[in-house]
């Protein structure tokens, strides 16, 4: 190294100095090829200075890793300057996953028995960064000797890094847990935080160790009652509180200690109401202090009137102006809106108008705990709020918005007209964003509702007219023109002023929504379909609807292109069915989930045309095909509309076949390995009882010459669902099929995500081991719907 | 739990970093650039909490430079930004009237003091008490000035 190398402070001016990115990594590189250097010479006295350097830039973001084994050098040296450093870069740029940081143990070791307490402290705080745990066990002595020094400084710090050791191998609880209760009757504040501190991670991670802190609840007592009620002392006061974090701290343990445990939530009864009451609340310190109190009322179990206290104390929060403390309380109100909802639901009002925030945080809390204060008496003021904000809220809510809105109208709807003119409502705003299954909801309410056809149905329409580029709103409103189209044409309704319709005009819109750019496929096949439905519900001739079908005879949409070739030979051929077929839909029953209802409907179809016999009629045979081609449409499972189970419905009635609802079909079984005779299937069951689960069992086979020994199957399975394996019946298959080996895995799926596996199969064959990992494809899809 | 600790100034350059859980390093630059950018879209009337990915955001500004804490659900909210400020005052007690620039030319002394002063965050939790200007003094920051010679 000619040049004398830069300090620290010369660097950083020169990287600030640097205009531009390019220009600082241009610096940053030159610097590290001369620490590079430095370090491969080996000099010692400088050492300490490159390190400083390289750390900094370590900050910066850039590659630093040539750097760890200097760290070690500098810890073992004597110089004071050096350790600090050292450490400093260890805490950095070491950690677990390198080999080398085991070996800074033995130097730990050396300086926490040094006495030296400057230099025990570097090493426990470093310790407690970065401690692994093997450094953890073989240093626990060390760390528990420093327990019991006279001298606050290097104690607290070895209580701390007692909590990391705690968490890295919980096995050490038992060494920590003696000095724990002595440690508590200290009076120095740094020590009894450290100390209550590790008695909560104590409690949190053993069920007898919190039994046994149970006993000291008197005494934390004690202490944050003498916290509380002493003067002003200007060492630990911060704004007025007296330590404000060592309470926070030991209400916190309260709260744990006190869950789920009478006798110890009656010995803080009086406390916590003391804190509540005594506290002051116009700094931020004071209210830290009260939100946690507030939060441990409410986990222990507390007399009613403490809860009453803090809900109120909530409440107040709301009112406040600050609005980190409206955020708070927002929060912790939806936490408590399960299980007090009564005294929640006092604060309302309040709640509503923190909808009208311009802060994203607050305005999402107070939609979600407005969505949950939702109930049979508020329901129609709460919806008229909620509509407005939707109207007016961020792109990002409305999504949650919309679907909240939805499902409180489902659960709480004092009348069906009602309901119907909620969904449309929000349909009209938000239709964009509301759920997938909001339209076969809709139809399906209003299916129902038999005296609010006509009403549904003109209001619609009166939406439909104005706008059509609302998807939702466009085939939910198409599917009820087409069945209801009748009584739109009738013209009188009481409870909407009479509107004369032409039938001209109706035509008019589903053609202007079939042709519009802004439809999607399935709302064109909603728009087609309700074409077709007109035609018998209208009095006047079918031309217009006989020419729209023929040209859509040829559309490039495979989809709409069957339907109108269907339709079309419907019109020719087969005209005296068309008003049976296309003749309004009985009510869709629903009792289970939609996607279960449809299969189970599809299913019925498909029955059906297994069950029937040959046709003599060539009438039937022609509705069997029919049938079938129906039901190809049906197949489809992008947009399943609740359309296309009805025909097939119908026809059911008409050919008066029986139709009971048929078991669920069983799922076939899937072959999914083979090589040189050896075979792996796979077997599915979903136990009707339980709708989440699916049993899978894994037949190995082996059809060759040679024995399979050693076999071993292995799954793996997406993080949304929950593998279990079983043990296998053995690891052998004799050779020429013999006894088979079988294997169970449970897999729990209760979001219905779709599933997928994969799976990694070890065993010996002919003499050579074989490995197989891969992925199964072809899952059917009844395995996980 | 304290997940990290941050100290970026509003052109987005971080003048202190400290993480408690392992995060890569090329994603630190990008971690940090984006909380920066969603700290910076706020007003002064907002909320200090911000809600990112799966933890929350708890900052204050102090003329041009942000300290941000990103904590985990189960923090009092309200007490750790009682403990930025906290921690504020102990630096600027330590460098009398602490400016950005202190904080840039003695980052590794910044270490130290984070250190010595908040010792239990080095495990994540919220600990800390006024004596710390006192304890500023032991131990790492002893051989007198800050400055690596």
């Amino acid at each position: 190294m000619v040049a004398p190398s830069l300090k620290l402070q010369d660097l950083i001016e020169e990287i600030r100095g640097a205009k531009t990115q390019a220009q600082e990594r241009e610096v940053i590189q030159k610097e590290c090829a001369h620490i590079r250097a430095s370090f491969r010479d080996g000099d010692p006295v400088h050492r300490h200075r490159q390190l400083a350097k390289l750390l900094y830039v370590h900050m910066l973001g850039y590659p630093a890793h040539f750097g760890q084994m200097e760290c070690l050098k500098l810890i073992a040296s004597s110089r004071f300057t050096d350790k600090r450093v050292g450490y400093l870069g260890a805490m950095l740029l070491l950690d677990e996953r390198h080999d080398a940081h085991l070996l800074i143990t033995n130097s730990i070791k050396n300086d926490l028995s040094q006495g030296i307490q400057p230099v025990q402290g570097l090493a426990l705080c470093t310790l407690s960064t970065m401690g692994s745990a093997e450094m953890c066990r073989d240093l626990a002595p060390e760390v528990e000797k420093l327990l019991l020094q006279p001298s606050p400084y290097v104690r607290k710090k070895a209580i701390l890094t007692a909590v990391h050791m705690i968490r890295k191998v919980p096995e050490l609880s038992s060494v920590f847990l003696p000095p724990c209760v002595h440690l508590l009757h200290e009076r120095h504040h740094g020590i009894l935080l450290g100390t209550i501190t590790l008695i909560t991670e104590l409690c949190e991670r053993s069920p007898a160790a919190l039994r046994h802190f149970r006993k000291v609840v008197p005494q934390l007592v004690q202490i944050l009652r003498t916290l509380v009620t002493t003067g002003y002392s200007t060492e630990h006061s911060i704004s007025g509180v007296s330590d404000p974090f060592l309470q926070v701290q030991i209400l916190r343990l309260l709260r744990i200690l006190g869950r789920n445990h009478e006798e110890s939530s009656e010995t803080m009864n009086d406390l916590l109401a003391q804190v509540a009451t005594n506290t002051d609340t116009s700094r931020n310190a004071g209210n830290a202090v009260l939100f946690e109190t507030v939060l441990t009322i409410m986990d222990i179990r507390s007399a009613a009137g403490l809860r009453v206290l803090a809900v109120n104390i909530l409440g107040r929060f709301l009112l406040n102006s600050d609005r980190n403390i409206r955020y708070v309380a927002l929060t912790s109100l939806l936490r408590l809106v399960q299980s007090d909802h009564s005294a929640v639901q006092r604060h309302r009002p309040t709640v509503v108008d923190c909808l009208q925030e311009t802060d994203a945080s607050l305005s999402r809390r107070a939609l979600e705990l407005s969505l949950a204060l939702v109930n049979s008496s508020n329901v129609r003021a709460m919806m008229q709020e909620l509509q407005a904000f939707l109207e007016s809220c961020p792109p990002d809510l409305r999504a949650d918005c919309a679907s909240g809105i939805l499902l409180a109208a489902e659960r709480f709807a004092p009348t069906k007209r009602w309901h119907i003119d909620t969904i449309l409502h929000v349909l009209t705003t938000a239709g964009t964003h509301v759920r997938d299954d909001a339209v076969a909801n809709l139809t399906q309410l209003i299916g129902g509702a038999q005296e609010l056809h006509a009403y549904s149905v003109r209001r619609l329409y009166n939406a439909l007219a104005e706008d059509i580029s609302q998807q939702p709103l466009v085939q939910v409103a198409a599917w009820c023109i087409g069945e209801y189209g009748d009584l739109l044409l009738e013209g009188n309704c009481e409870e909407i002023e009479p509107l004369q319709v032409d039938e001209e005009e109706v035509l008019a819109l589903l053609e202007k929504v079939l042709q519009s750019h802004m439809s999607l496929p399935a709302t064109r096949g909603y728009a087609l379909t309700a074409l077709m439905k007109l035609s018998t519900r209208l009095q006047g001739d079918n031309n217009r609807i006989r020419q729209v079908v023929s040209i859509y005879r040829s559309c490039l949409d495979v989809e709409l292109q069957q339907r109108a070739v269907e339709y079309d030979t419907l019109f020719r051929k087969y005209d005296h069915m068309r008003a049976a077929i296309l003749e309004k839909m009985p009510l869709v029953e629903r009792d289970g989930p939609q996607a279960d209802e449809e299969a189970k409907e599809s299913k019925a179809a498909a029955q059906l045309s297994e069950a029937a016999p040959a046709p003599t009629e060539p009438q039937a045979s022609q509705l069997l095909d029919l049938l079938d081609l129906l039901d190809g449409a049906s197949g489809d499972a992008q947009h399943p509309p609740p359309l296309d189970p009805s025909p097939g419905v119908a026809l059911v009635y008409l050919l008066d076949l029986p139709c009971a609802p048929p078991p669920p079909a069983p799922i076939p079984d899937l072959k999914v390995f083979e090589r040189e005779g050896v075979q792996l299937n796979l077997s599915f069951i979903r136990p009707p009882e339980n709708p989440a689960l699916l049993l899978i069992t894994a037949t190995a086979t082996n059809s060759s010459e040679d024995d399979v020994t050693d076999f071993i199957c292995q799954a793996a399975v997406p993080k949304s669902l929950q593998l279990q394996l079983q043990a296998p019946s053995g690891n052998t298959v004799p050779a020429r099929g013999g006894l088979p080996i079988t294997q169970l895995f449970r897999i729990l799926n209760p979001n219905k995500a779709p599933l997928r596996l994969k799976l990694r199969l070890t065993y010996n064959h002919f003499h050579q081991s074989v490995q197989e990992i891969f992925e199964v494809n072809n899952l059917p899809v009844e395995s996980w719907q | 739990m304290i997940k990290f600790f941050l100290m970026v100034n509003k052109q987005g350059q971080t003048r202190l970093s400290k993480y408690y859980e392992h995060v890569d390093i090329n994603k630190r630059t990008l971690l940090e650039t984006e909380v920066i950018k969603s700290c910076l879209s706020r007003s002064n009337e907002q909320c200090s909490f911000i809600e990112y990915k799966d933890f929350k955001l708890i900052y204050r500004q102090y003329a041009a430079l942000f300290i941000v804490v990103g904590v985990n659900d189960t923090e009092n909210e309200m007490a750790i930004y009682e403990f930025i400020h906290n921690f504020v005052e102990v630096l600027d007690e330590y460098f009398s009237r602490v400016s950005e620039l202190d904080v840039s030319f003695f980052n590794t002394v910044f270490h130290g003091t984070w250190q010595a002063h908040s010792s239990p965050y080095q495990i994540g939790s919220c600990s800390v008490t006024q004596a710390g200007v006192q304890r500023c003094d032991h131990g790492s920051l002893h051989p007198g000035s800050p400055g690596l010679k």
